[in-house]
């Protein structure tokens, strides 16, 4: 029997399970990392833009249907059934697959999973003249997850990207920073340089987006006739007839799903739903969350292989790095539902100001704040500071089209890092918040504690403060803060109390 | 009725006056409001610190301080504060295996109302100024915080009853749902995050011209108050001057007695056409479009409680009227 990697046992710990490797890690901490993106005026720019078309195309269209509400929590409740289920779902997926000609390969993390893939491109691919293989490549999650083209580079084979936006991250020697936008950070001009420095034969270039659009057109083309084999993720995966289904606006995925000889998909375990009637509901979710369309361009499915017609050999990887022990977690597991639609991150007042690098992950936004700490574990390893990259506003969470409870799970996992206690040497931020727990434990202590406010209120010469030290700082770095009062409201209410108490008295 | 007032621990230590224009806005409707002494803190700032630990004594202590006493509902000036009673207090007590805890916390939480929640609700109050007395002759902008929003769908309770207050030009603000960036602790873990958030708010508060702007959250107030303060002071939020977003130009205009006046307008948000060249950053920097002497604090932000309680006895007066803000007792 197949090993799913499915916490079966019950006596099995979530931190045994093994967590997820590759572009899942953050370099450095959020707040650093967020530091240089900030000064950014440019990024900024290009991501305000582009996030706030995007939020508006959303909102309209969504506000089309009268039913969205039903559709969030049909979506919502077939995602969880899938994860309750996760180990028979995938068994049922397995046999379909299986039986219309395709072929499983199983990866616990990302090195078996780019260890799998390597070794079905040397299979099928041929060493060209330069002495390497070649690669077309869909765009994907979930390779850009494991770090693929990379491992891919260091085995002599070169993968070539070829929706737009991934072309140009690819070509600018950059990393994505959106999950479907992924160079939203580049505006028309950068792009142009990038095409014209990178692209040998593109000639002169202006910035017009058609004029760009053509350019990585006829860069591509000569790609799509001639690669052997092609790499793709997936959306979704049916467990009822073993199809896989790729949404896409450009027709280059299409293009690599149907032209080279062999297809290998790379998916987590996690993207199935049970039957193909499921995506009547996800049709009309992931479009409209993610592009702002009522439907988008190109959806392509594929089942198994076709004697004469497509791919001939078509391979799946099902990965797991980490998705299991995400699964485990019973108050994070629901963020395994996400269906990467980017609605979260257009919405996000943190994302739009800081842009997808600083998060340091594959997977940016409140979306990946809560998803990187789960696939690698926030209890031993790294990833400990993007629980706390919110604000908790909640706008994620009420755009979010499969209802993922964002800032609860993001509260949650800020619980599991303060329980793995990876700062043994309390800040000053953990020893105020102590003493506020010391202090509002018991409202008489509260009472005590305010009637300092008199001194204090002398102290600031009842000014208000524009400066303060120590963590305290941070706040005063760009704030004021106002004059102490100099009663309690509890001490006022008192002696007013105390007033009545007499004048009835006198009475 | 008899209203147990759940002040908050902001209200109660940085802003009394808040939680004595509650008391007179319930008064006047003819309740009986009392405090129950015992109370400090919702917990929130523990809770989403990720500190469940430290935040069961402060759960536990809301509880007693509110089971102590007999009352029919409870009110507090703060949505975030509700939010949390009835979402996240139950949540971390069962996380805490006090399963007792959390039912008692529910049982608190789902009496407990949000001031405008109670207002509009319970009482059915749809006009301030008729049904309150309500009086502020000012210009007000209104920032609906993201927990009274998000988690307690208040929807327009707060707008509608601010727009009814008598004498007041209520004016829209522009982007209104975008959190300003306080989120608590997170101000203080991300500050710079936070800074860039409100001073994007700040800027679209100052380009409405309104006198205050106004919210149901004094935590929320605390941080756009602060930040308008330091705005106006230094015109600045980090010491260098402000050039990021905003696009001064000064513009003239012809009033009806002939005189040409200069106006300074703000335009906020840049795009693609408003990208600063760094010769505009160099040499146009922004100007305090207000006071020379700069807002105090807690001026040009007030919290809503305080304007519903605001009549033409005992009226709140704002800066441009020559007066810090102040008015208000518990009489």
């Amino acid at each position: 029997m197949t090993f799913l990697g499915m916490p079966l046992l019950p006596s099995k710990r979530r931190s045994d399970l093994p967590g997820g490797q590759g572009n899942l890690i953050e370099a450095e901490a959020f707040p650093e990392a967020s530091h240089q993106h900030l000064s950014n005026q440019q990024l900024r720019n290009n991501i305000g833009h582009a996030t706030s078309t995007i939020r508006e195309k959303r909102a309209e269209v969504v506000s089309e249907l009268d039913d969205w509400e039903a559709l969030r929590d049909a979506g919502e409740a077939t995602k969880n059934e899938v994860m309750e289920n996760l180990p028979e779902y995938l068994a049922q997926f397995e046999e379909a697959f299986t039986a219309a000609g395709g072929i499983i390969h199983w990866a616990r993390d990302a090195d078996e999973a780019n260890a799998i893939v390597t070794e079905l491109v040397e299979d099928n691919a041929p060493v060209l003249e330069s002495g390497r293989r070649e690669v077309i490549k869909v765009k994907s999650m979930a390779t850009q997850e494991i770090g693929l083209n990379e491992h891919l580079e260091t085995q002599g084979i070169d993968a070539f990207e070829t929706d737009l936006a991934e072309l140009i991250v690819q070509l600018g020697e950059d990393k994505p920073s959106h999950i479907l936008v992924p160079a939203i950070h580049r505006n028309r001009d950068e792009i142009r340089e990038i095409f014209m420095d990178k692209m040998p034969d593109a000639g002169e270039l202006t910035n017009e987006p058609a004029v760009l659009a053509e350019a990585a057109r006829k860069h591509l083309r000569h790609k799509f006739l001639t690669t052997k084999v092609a790499i793709s993720g997936a959306n979704f995966g049916i467990a009822e007839t073993g199809t896989l289904g790729v949404v896409e606006s450009e027709g280059n995925g299409r293009m690599c799903l149907t032209l080279p000889e062999t297809l290998i998909t790379v998916m987590g375990i996690e993207k199935l739903l049970p039957k193909f009637a499921d995506l009547e509901v996800f049709m009309q979710l992931l479009p409209r969350s993610s592009t702002g369309e009522r439907m988008n361009p190109y959806t392509s499915f594929w089942t198994g292989r076709s004697e004469g017609d497509g791919p001939q050999n078509v391979h799946l990887v099902l990965l797991d790095n980490g998705r299991t022990r995400a699964l485990a977690d019973e108050h994070g597991r629901t963020a395994l539902n996400c269906i990467r639609c980017s609605a979260c991150m257009n919405v996000c007042p943190v994302y739009e100001r800081t842009g997808g690098h600083a998060y340091g992950s594959t997977y940016p936004g409140p979306i990946g704040a809560i998803l990187s700490p789960l696939l690698t574990g926030v209890e031993e390893q790294g990833n400990g500071s993007l629980p706390y990259a919110s604000s908790l506003c909640g706008a994620c969470y009420d755009v979010c089209p499969v209802k993922i409870n964002i800032p609860e799970i993001l509260v949650h996992l800020r619980n599991e890092d303060v329980k793995a206690n990876h700062s043994p040497v309390s800040s000053q931020l953990d020893a105020a918040l102590t003493g506020a727990s010391w202090m509002m434990g018991d409202g008489k202590r509260m009472t005590a504690a305010e009637k300092g406010l008199p001194l204090a209120h002398k102290v600031t010469g009842g000014e208000q403060i524009n400066s303060l030290p120590g963590i305290a700082g941070a706040w005063t770095s760009s704030r004021d803060i106002p004059a102490l009062p100099e009663k309690s409201f509890r001490q006022q209410w008192a002696e007013e109390e105390a007033d009545r108490r007499e004048e009835e008295g006198e009475k | 009725m008899r209203i147990a007032l759940f002040a908050t621990c902001i209200v109660d230590a940085m802003y009394p006056e808040v939680a004595q224009a509650t008391v007179r806005v319930l008064r006047r409707l003819g309740h009986e409001v009392i405090f129950p002494e015992g109370q400090s803190c919702c917990g929130q700032m523990h809770i989403n610190s990720g500190k469940f630990a430290q935040a069961e004594p402060v759960i536990a202590n809301h509880v007693r301080a509110f089971t102590d006493t007999e009352w029919d509902v409870a009110v507090a000036p703060s949505a975030s504060c509700v939010a949390s009673l009835g979402h996240q207090q139950p949540m971390v007590a069962r996380r805490m295996g006090n399963d007792v805890l959390a039912s008692e916390a529910a049982d608190v939480a789902d009496r407990t109302y949000e001031l405008t929640q109670f207002l509009t609700d319970v009482q059915g109050v749809t006009d301030a100024a008729a049904d309150l007395g309500s009086y502020f002759p000012h210009r007000v902008t209104y920032h609906p915080s993201c927990h009274g929003m998000r988690l307690l769908r208040l929807g327009d309770r707060q707008s509608s009853l601010v727009r009814s207050v008598e004498g007041i030009d209520f004016v829209e603000l522009p982007l209104a749902d975008s959190c300003c960036g306080f989120g608590g602790t997170f101000s203080v873990k991300n500050p710079e995050v936070s800074s860039a958030m409100l001073a994007d708010k700040v800027r679209t508060i100052q380009a409405t011209n309104a006198d205050v702007c106004t919210g149901g959250d004094a935590s929320c107030l605390l941080h756009i108050g602060g930040g308008i303060s330091r705005f106006e002071r230094t015109g600045s939020f980090d010491g260098a001057p402000d050039v990021t977003a905003v696009h001064v130009k000064e513009t003239s205009s012809t009033d009806a007695q002939g005189h040409t006046t200069e106006k300074l307008t703000t335009v906020v948000g840049a795009d693609d056409d408003h990208h600063l060249t760094p010769g505009e950053q160099g040499t146009s920097p922004v100007e305090p479009s207000r006071s020379q002497s700069g807002f105090r604090v807690g001026q040009a932000a007030v919290h809503l409680a305080r304007i519903l309680a605001s009549t033409k006895e005992d009226p709140l007066r704002v800066p441009s009227e020559g007066a810090e803000v102040s008015g208000g007792s518990l009489r």
